[in-house]
């Protein structure tokens, strides 16, 4: 093993992105101690301006041309890794963006919710650079951690607290699986780090390897949320508020995607064989129960969170596939899916008002005719998540058939497009009401001008990048060749 | 040449279309005409640089990728241009009259609510266009065709609330609907012989697909490239109003005259003669094909020409005068004088304008009143209108030394030099259609502005005013001088451009038609095989324009548009009566000539009632019962009752889901453990 006694630029600079966030909490911490009372919007403002200079540096110094493993082989930096760190700061910049307003009406808007966030980044940071077990161990405990103190972040709500604790008491349970699987692997190999894991994985596998596979599994089938370790999900969705479910239903899933990639497709590429087909078994379980119960939820946050089970089923199978076209699929589909929800999710907080929480369907009764600007957001975003050309999402799922296609896999691609199908139901249910209902007597949407450019801008990005859909394609193609 | 340059051209109307369709209330009435004008004006600039540096810098033409959208099964779909000179001339032509169109509607438009809808329309108009012509495959050819055929339905359709303009906008797109279906046919046919979409692999292939041949039947076959070449020329027989597709066009002038009139003339239906003038590399190849070619647009030429002489409505006479023109047109392709149909396309584009505009003007002077049999005299109120008129008349009917005649003359001549077995009918046909063009031009003139004023008995019920067909535009400041009374001159924004394109009507043949045919303008763009090269046997004839232009004088042609005036002058201006005695003895073609040989009726009767019918069988049996009854609601049904029963197993209680955690766990190590 290649060990650095000193620290040098260059040794350090690839981790920038960590190195600069570790301190922005604590600088932010501390100025949230002496201000936060006085001055409600200080935190707030800075930790946006924080995540923008955090993406400059990120893009400045952070950038590697080859694959390098730093910090006694803990840590890998790589083009794929530097690029999902800057889509981090964007992702979180804009939910934040979103959400303020929000947060501001419920009388939430404090400096720790900030903080949380950018600790949960710091942890999405950390999952996507890691090299062994044990820091990706870290990454997902310290991501695991900001999220539950984020869902119970309105302590006033008791169904929020509800949510937390069964997604605390849930998650330990798929932590201790993490926990318990790397540990068997540990022993039957005797190293920590993914690099040798994968050298010294070849041909047959011993049982306990099988063992320790099956519970990693688990643990990333339970963060990502397939069926049936989705159970938390929906709960969780539905009880947090709206802002975090935002927050949670986002950029995490970056880190969900390398959990998966560093683990399962780098680590463990020797056992490929096996967990492929355990993940396509999940995958169906996912895709079918996703989009079915969808259809009978009438409350949106709900039907949402099976939307999102169901969309991580697309994103499993691209890892069933097995190969690199088929991660770089899935991490397109990933990242699409990201930018799709923000919107989404982001309009539902544009449509709440104080004491009012837009999160049942029957809210989007005649939208358009209150609000067109937001409906015709919605529209196009539930256009997307349906799949239909020429927005984004159609691209998206049709990179997944193709891999599945390229690695013969024709039930599965059956399974996927039957299931699309499906979907498109509740999601055009959606434009239904929004377009064909009489309004009812409700109160009118927030008129903040910041998020509304923001949301613009996202869905002209699901517009623009569905009708020019080959530089991000050609990207995700080459970050994992 | 630079791509920047030529995506410039092709992305500035768009981002004007979209700025005044999609600005809202942040673009003002006059910012919305201001930034589309802006857009427009800078790309017709820039085409005539590229105009400029392809013909006299002779830089070579571009053919390249600009963008690859995405590569599906080995074949790539992209945007991609070929400028050479034929794209150079089409690219001038389209961005100028465009120009002219947007110019021209901040007068016209006025007073419309539509106002900012109309010039998105417009310059969304021009940015399929250019697509269309300066693509250099046969992806981005079909896209920039679709649109156009979408921004034609939105425009025919502009005034929505008028059922008569809905139902001539449902029926355009329709029509083009049954050509496209050919087009898209056509452009399977090359992907399957060729496995690319790009022209040039197909120009390429061309030699070797016209080896083959395409099985119908297990006995029957036909040869391969013939059969791609006529599926699409169906195509552009829909956008180009060949008979029978032709039924949408005279209906088209519900849209706002005349912008609208001069995109469907001047612009729109020339994409079709373009297409075939474009792909000649595959047209020549097949006699098949050129002889089908050559029969439809002969017949076109003929007898369209013949119902413009029967019909009373001012605007319709000049539109069926245009299906005429667009058939002298295709004869020429049909001949393989390509040069010439593309020559004819662009005189035919300053002096139809012209007629049109002119008709817009009598129109606006005779308060909204379209029937011919209403006006009378009008030479004397409107002067300018009239000589005008007179020009563009003159240059229809192919006078010697005027635009026209260098164009449709050489179109005749080739008709008679060329040796397909089609030919002789359509030489006949479209000397014939001489005669039919001066007699029905010049009873327009004649009616319209000389002879006995017939309006001041009509105004006085004029309120079911009408006509066939005619409807009055819904514009806005004609109302205010509704009762005016005496018909008076057109503004200058009306009568400007009508001096301004009457120049050129007048002598841009006389100063082009020797590069344009004999010089060999368009170089490696067009591709004739040298059996068929008619115009290179014309041009050892060919001494000038102005002796050209004298031998005129004792050509036939001359004489039938001489008779053909002189008939229109007996008929309508020296003994009116006998034009309702001939109109008598002749009721038989008349009526049939009236009712349009026919061709709505078949259409409405047999065509829509028929597919109504089958529809409708299929609906009550196909679809209700089996698809709706057993499957849509059936399976719709079963889903819902899994979802809420699966709903169930989500209880809320945290056990719960942990105990679903477990047995998931539990299940994979046990099928994975004891597997192994």
């Amino acid at each position: 093993m290649a060990s650095e006694t000193t620290l040098t630029w260059a040794t350090v600079a690839p981790a920038i992105a960590e190195i600069y966030l570790a301190i922005a909490v604590c600088v932010l911490l501390l100025v949230d101690v002496f201000y936060g009372e006085k001055r409600r919007g200080l935190t707030p403002t800075l930790t946006l301006a924080a995540l923008a200079l955090g993406a400059l540096l990120t893009a400045q110094f952070g950038a590697v041309t080859e694959r390098v493993t730093l910090f006694n082989g803990m840590f890998v930096a790589d083009e794929l890794g530097h690029f999902l760190k800057l889509a981090g700061f964007v992702f979180v910049g804009f939910a934040l963006l979103y959400s303020r307003t929000y947060l501001e009406q419920r009388e939430i808007l404090k400096g720790e919710y900030y903080v949380l966030a950018l600790t949960a980044l710091l942890g999405i940071f950390v999952m996507v650079s890691a090299a062994s077990l044990l820091t990706m161990y870290i990454g997902v405990e310290l991501l695991a951690l900001s999220v539950y103190a984020m869902v119970a972040f309105d302590r006033d709500s008791g169904i929020a607290a509800e949510s937390a604790m069964k997604y605390f008491v849930l998650g330990s349970i798929a932590s201790g699986a993490l926990l318990y699987g790397m540990s068997i692997v540990y022993g039957v190999t005797g190293t920590l780090s993914l690099d040798e894991l994968a050298g010294q994985l070849r041909g047959e596998l011993s049982a306990g390897v099988i063992l320790g596979l099956v519970f990693i599994v688990v643990a990333v089938a339970f963060k990502l949320g397939a069926v049936p370790f989705h159970m938390w999900l929906p709960d969780v969705y539905h009880g947090a508020p709206t802002s975090v479910t935002l927050f949670i239903g986002t950029a995490p899933k970056i880190a969900y995607f390398a959990l998966a990639l560093r683990l399962l497709a780098e680590g463990l590429q020797g056992a490929v064989a096996e967990w492929s087909q355990m993940l396509a078994a999940l995958a169906v379980l996912t895709l079918v129960v996703g989009n079915v119960v969808a259809i009978v939820q009438s409350n949106l946050k709900r039907m949402l969170a099976y939307s999102t089970i169901s969309n991580v089923g697309f994103i499993v199978l691209g890892f069933v596939a097995g190969t690199p076209e088929g991660y770089s699929a899935a991490l397109y589909y990933t990242l699409v899916y990201v930018l799709m929800s923000l919107g989404t999710f982001g309009v539902i907080l544009l449509a709440s008002r104080k004491g009012f929480e837009a999160d049942e369907l029957d809210h989007y009764k005649g939208l358009h005719a209150r609000d067109p600007m937001l409906a015709f957001v919605m529209m196009v975003l539930m256009f997307s998540t349906a799949g239909i050309p020429p927005f984004v999402g159609f691209w998206a799922k049709l990179r997944i058939i193709q891999e599945l296609w390229a690695t013969s896999h024709p039930w599965l691609i059956l399974i996927a497009i039957v299931m699309s199908v499906v979907g498109a139901f509740y999601y055009l249910r959606v434009v239904k009401l929004m377009y064909f209902d009489p309004p009812g007597e409700l109160p009118a949407t927030e008129r903040n001008t910041g998020a509304r450019v923001a949301l613009g801008l996202n869905a002209a990005a699901v517009v623009l990048l569905g009708l020019l859909p080959g530089p991000l394609l050609d990207l995700c193609a080459r970050l994992l060749h | 040449m630079n791509p920047n340059l030529l995506l410039a051209i092709v992305l500035l109307p768009l981002a004007g279309a979209i700025i005044a369709g999609l600005g809202g209330r942040l673009v003002s009435r006059m910012a919305a005409a201001y930034v589309t004008i802006a857009g427009v004006a800078i790309s017709c600039v820039l085409s005539l640089i590229v105009l400029k540096q392809i013909y006299w810098d002779g830089v070579p033409a571009f053919n390249g990728p600009v963008y690859t959208w995405l590569v599906s099964d080995g074949v790539t779909m992209q945007v991609g241009f070929l400028v050479d000179r034929l794209t150079a001339l089409m690219m001038a032509v389209v961005t100028f009259v465009s120009l002219c169109v947007h110019v021209y509607t901040i007068g016209y438009m006025h007073d419309d609510p539509g106002f900012k809808r109309f010039f998105s329309y417009i310059s969304l108009f021009t940015f399929s266009m250019l697509m269309l012509v300066m693509s250099n495959n046969f992806m981005q050819l079909f896209f920039g065709w679709e649109a156009v055929g979408v921004v034609s339905y939105l425009l025919i359709g502009f005034w929505y609330t008028r059922p008569s303009a809905i139902f001539a906008n449902l029926k355009a797109f329709l029509v083009n609907r049954v050509g496209d279906f050919g087009f898209v046919l056509g452009i399977a046919g090359v992907l399957y012989y060729t496995g690319s979409l790009d022209y040039t692999a197909a120009f390429e292939a061309a030699p070797r697909i016209a080896q083959e041949s395409f099985p119908l039947t297990s006995t029957t076959s036909v040869e391969a490239l013939g059969l791609i070449c006529i599926l699409l020329f169906i195509g552009a027989m829909g956008k180009s109003a060949q008979v029978p597709l032709h039924v949408w066009l005279p209906d088209s002038m519900e849209g706002p005259t005349p912008i609208s009139a001069l995109i469907h003339a001047a612009t729109m239906v020339t994409a079709g003669i373009f297409m075939v003038a474009r792909m000649s590399p595959l047209f020549e190849h097949s006699e098949l094909a050129l002889n089908f070619v050559l029969i439809i647009g002969a017949t076109t030429a003929l007898f369209m020409g013949l119902l413009g002489i029967v019909n009373n409505d001012i605007k319709r006479v000049v539109a069926y005068s245009t299906l005429s023109q667009l058939g002298y047109m295709t004869v020429a392709l049909g001949v393989s004088a390509y040069g010439a149909a593309i020559f004819h396309l662009m005189t035919h584009a300053f002096f139809k304008a012209l007629l049109f505009l002119a008709a817009g003007s009598v129109i606006i002077g005779m308060h909204h009143e379209q029937d011919m049999r209403k006006m009378g005299g009008l030479a004397k109120y409107m002067p300018v209108t009239a000589v005008t008129c007179w020009i563009g008349a003159l240059a229809l009917i192919g006078t010697p030394f005027f635009s026209g005649f260098y164009s449709k003359d050489m179109i005749i001549e080739a008709a008679a030099a060329s040796h397909r077995w089609a030919a002789p009918y359509a030489y006949w046909c479209v000397l014939i259609g001489v005669f039919v063009t001066a007699l029905y031009t010049f009873r327009m003139l004649f009616l319209t502005f000389h002879g006995e004023e017939r309006f001041r008995t009509a105004h006085a019920h004029a309120a079911s005013h009408g006509g066939e067909g005619g409807h009055g535009e819904s514009h806005g400041s004609a109302d205010a001088h509704h009762h005016g009374g005496e018909p008076h001159e057109s503004p200058p924004v009306v009568t400007v451009p009508l001096i301004a394109l009457a120049i050129p009507s007048i002598f841009i043949g006389l100063f082009t038609v020797g590069p344009v045919l004999f010089g060999g303008y368009f170089g490696d763009s067009i591709f004739v095989l040298e059996r068929n090269d008619v115009l290179a046997e014309l041009g050892h004839e060919f001494h000038g324009p102005v002796a050209f232009a004298l031998h005129g004088f004792i050509t036939p042609t001359f004489w039938l548009a001489l008779a053909g005036v002189v008939t229109a002058w007996v008929f309508f201006l020296w003994k009116p009566g006998l034009a309702d005695r001939a109109a008598e003895a002749l009721r038989p073609i008349r009526t049939i000539l009236v009712n349009k040989y026919y061709f709505d009726w078949f259409n409405e009767n047999v065509i829509a009632r028929g597919s109504r019918l089958l529809g409708r069988a299929l609906w009550r049996g196909g679809d209700q019962v089996l698809i709706d009854g057993a499957l849509v609601n059936g399976t719709a049904a079963t889903v819902g009752r899994f979802g809420g029963v699966v709903r169930l197993i989500q209880s809320g209680y945290l056990y719960s889901y942990a105990f679903w955690m477990f047995i998931g766990l539990a299940v994979l190590l046990g099928w994975f453990l004891l597997r192994s």
